[in-house]
């Protein structure tokens, strides 16, 4: 048991090893020279000599040796200096950010545990129903192929500016004041419905094929014809194939988890969803460096910290992994 | 007669065309695929061009209406869908290519140290948001062409490939005719090449329809959000230009709606494809 959580958390800290050093190396070996640019742009900044003063020569230390710059950059990662922003100067990165997760928590999460159940058992029911396997299967396909952004432009439109039913930007009236009052949430509900459904929605069709093969394949293995044989309910067959079915799909969500991010910056940007996502566009869109890193940073803590949880819950429902690793068997 | 011998002779080939899902699948994406082709002969206009009036819903003289600024959109699509199709092909050949070889090595010495290596790197490249990394790889480079894009996409897309070749080998390994060779004290070159890759020829078709498709949507992604070739035109960049204009908010629909779906209408395409084909090389599976 201890074994297994070792290994994988091995692979995560040499991810994030791998991550800080891109985010440390990519400014400063790419083409363009963005280091200069950034330091063209402090100068002329009320204030942008201190910055100078301050952060660049702890972190870039543009007179030191690469090794020393690299020492400096995890450093001030460490005591949680991601740098300043640029475009919402002089805010830092770091409270950037801490306004902005919150918003990717309450889109993604939902959305993602929501389809990951609600796909599986709409795969299971298409997997031994024939004539809904032909309706909904073509769907599915739909769903899972959709770009994130378009399928967000198409829910944006219909539910949005065709039925009226829901802002299409933001995530409250502008001239909502944010607090616990009734009005407050119902408007945040409001604004937060479209990105989850479209989120929601594009990853459905993904867990459902996968469910479907899963139980066709399964309930024509010899322990389900043998169960046949002994009068076993279609029923009970179907259970047992669901739940050997269900732990390649635990293993296909920790995978996939890297591409739903990626869907929700762009869903964010369709919907102007002041997320990480929103966030690090916005940024790249006015070349503020640090809160790219930043963004990009975070987005990776957080899959690698959800690949963890799931790889803690793969240990409970999968008695191999449990056993293996522990020696009982 | 001859023709009953070529089909007992090939008879994945006559599965494969007697199956509703790939002659579907097969139809739609020839169809988008000609109009890639041959769309830009056909469209009298140029794609940055003044097309006529702006913000007109389809016509015949434009099929897919045009921009607020007067583009055909019509135009714009086809052009884009060849830039999207080369991107797409570019970037799938080379994550194809490269989660191959790396699952073929890793999967033959698995257990050794080559393995161990190569699925480390391979579960990093695994967990990091490939499109968040897109992103930082972007957008510090200020020029881009379409085969830098392909690159880029490239780099993040083979893991899965590697890992599921990887398996693939695995199970393939412990076949007998690779023992047989194996003693015989055949090369380890040719053990892979002759009894192993021999083998996976169907599961590696099917790997590069899959990859196709996750490129093509990497790169419609990283277009959308102005990162992809910095000259021409591409699906993801015309969607852009539809979102800046606020174009559904004005009602134009076309504008938005058609070029997304066509791109759409692409990728379950080639799923049906997939998918038939899974049904042909899998005769378990048929049954449905």
């Amino acid at each position: 048991m201890g074994r297994y959580l070792t290994r994988k958390l091995i692979i995560y800290i040499i991810t994030f090893l791998f991550a800080v050093t891109l985010n440390w190396a990519v400014p400063r070996f790419a083409p363009g020279d963005p280091i200069k640019m950034l330091l063209s742009r402090f100068e002329v900044m009320e204030g942008g000599k201190d910055i100078l003063e301050s952060f660049f020569v702890k972190t870039f230390g543009l007179d030191r040796s690469p090794l020393q710059q690299y020492v400096g950059f995890w450093r001030s990662l460490f005591a949680g200096d991601l740098g300043v922003s640029i475009s919402q100067y002089p805010k830092s990165v770091f409270n950037i950010i801490r306004g902005a997760i919150i918003y990717d928590f309450i889109i993604l999460l939902p959305a993602i545990i929501l389809s990951w159940i609600i796909g599986n058992k709409l795969g299971a029911f298409s997997g031994v129903n024939k004539k809904a396997d032909n309706f909904l299967m073509p769907v599915f396909y739909f769903l899972t192929s959709s770009p994130y952004f378009w399928f967000a432009l198409v829910i944006s439109y219909v539910f949005g500016i065709v039925l009226g039913l829901f802002p299409t930007s933001h995530a409250y009236s502008a001239t909502m004041r944010p607090g616990w009052t009734l009005a407050f949430i119902w408007d945040f509900f409001l604004h937060w419905f479209m990105p989850f459904l479209s989120l929601f929605l594009v990853q459905l069709g993904g867990w459902a094929i996968g469910m479907r093969n899963m139980i066709i394949y399964e309930t024509n293995t010899n322990y389900a014809k043998y169960m046949e044989s002994l009068g076993a309910t279609e029923r009970l067959i179907r259970n047992y194939g669901f739940r050997n079915g269900i732990l390649p799909q635990v293993t296909g969500l920790a995978i996939s988890l890297g591409t739903i991010v990626s869907g929700a910056v762009l869903t964010q940007m369709v919907f102007s969803y002041p997320g990480l996502g929103y966030l690090m566009v916005q940024a790249i869109k006015q070349n503020d460096y640090f809160l790219i890193q930043g963004c990009f940073l975070f987005l990776i803590i957080m899959v690698l910290l959800a690949n963890f949880v799931i790889d803690i819950i793969y240990m409970f429902i999968d008695p191999r992994v449990r056993h293996s690793y522990s020696g009982e068997v | 007669m001859a023709g009953k011998d070529f089909w007992k002779r090939h008879e994945n080939l006559y599965f494969a065309v007697s199956n509703k899902k790939v002659i579907l699948g097969v139809t739609v994406f020839l169809a988008i695929v000609a109009l890639a082709i041959f769309g830009p002969m056909v469209t009298p206009y140029d794609y940055e061009e003044f097309a006529g009036r702006g913000y007109q819903p389809p016509s015949k003289e434009h099929w897919f209406g045009t921009t607020i600024m007067g583009r055909d959109v019509f135009t714009q699509v086809v052009f884009g869908l060849r830039s999207t199709l080369l991107v797409g092909f570019l970037a799938g050949t080379i994550a194809s290519a490269i989660g191959l070889v790396v699952g073929f090595v890793s999967g033959f010495f698995s257990g050794k140290a080559p393995d161990e290596g190569l699925m480390a790197l391979t579960n990093i490249f695994m967990v990091i948001p490939s499109l968040t990394l897109l992103i930082i790889l972007s957008a510090y480079l200020p020029y881009r062409g379409i085969a830098t894009q392909a690159i880029i996409v490239a780099a993040t897309a083979w893991p899965w490939t590697a890992r599921a070749v990887r398996s693939q080998t695995l199970s393939l390994k412990s076949q007998e005719f690779v023992n047989l060779s194996r003693i015989s004290a055949a090369p380890t070159f040719r053990i892979i090449r002759e009894d192993i890759a021999a083998n996976m020829f169907s599961y590696v078709f099917m790997v590069y329809i899959l990859q196709f498709n996750g490129t093509i949507l990497s790169s419609v992604g990283l277009e959308f959000l102005g990162l992809g070739p910095t000259r021409g035109i591409s699906l993801g960049l015309v969607l852009q230009n539809a979102v800046n204009w606020n174009a559904l908010h004005l009602g134009m629909w076309w504008w938005t709606i058609i070029p997304g779906l066509i791109l759409t209408l692409m990728i379950v395409s080639l799923y049906f494809i997939n998918t038939g084909l899974d049904e042909v090389f899998n005769p378990r599976l048929r049954e449905m």
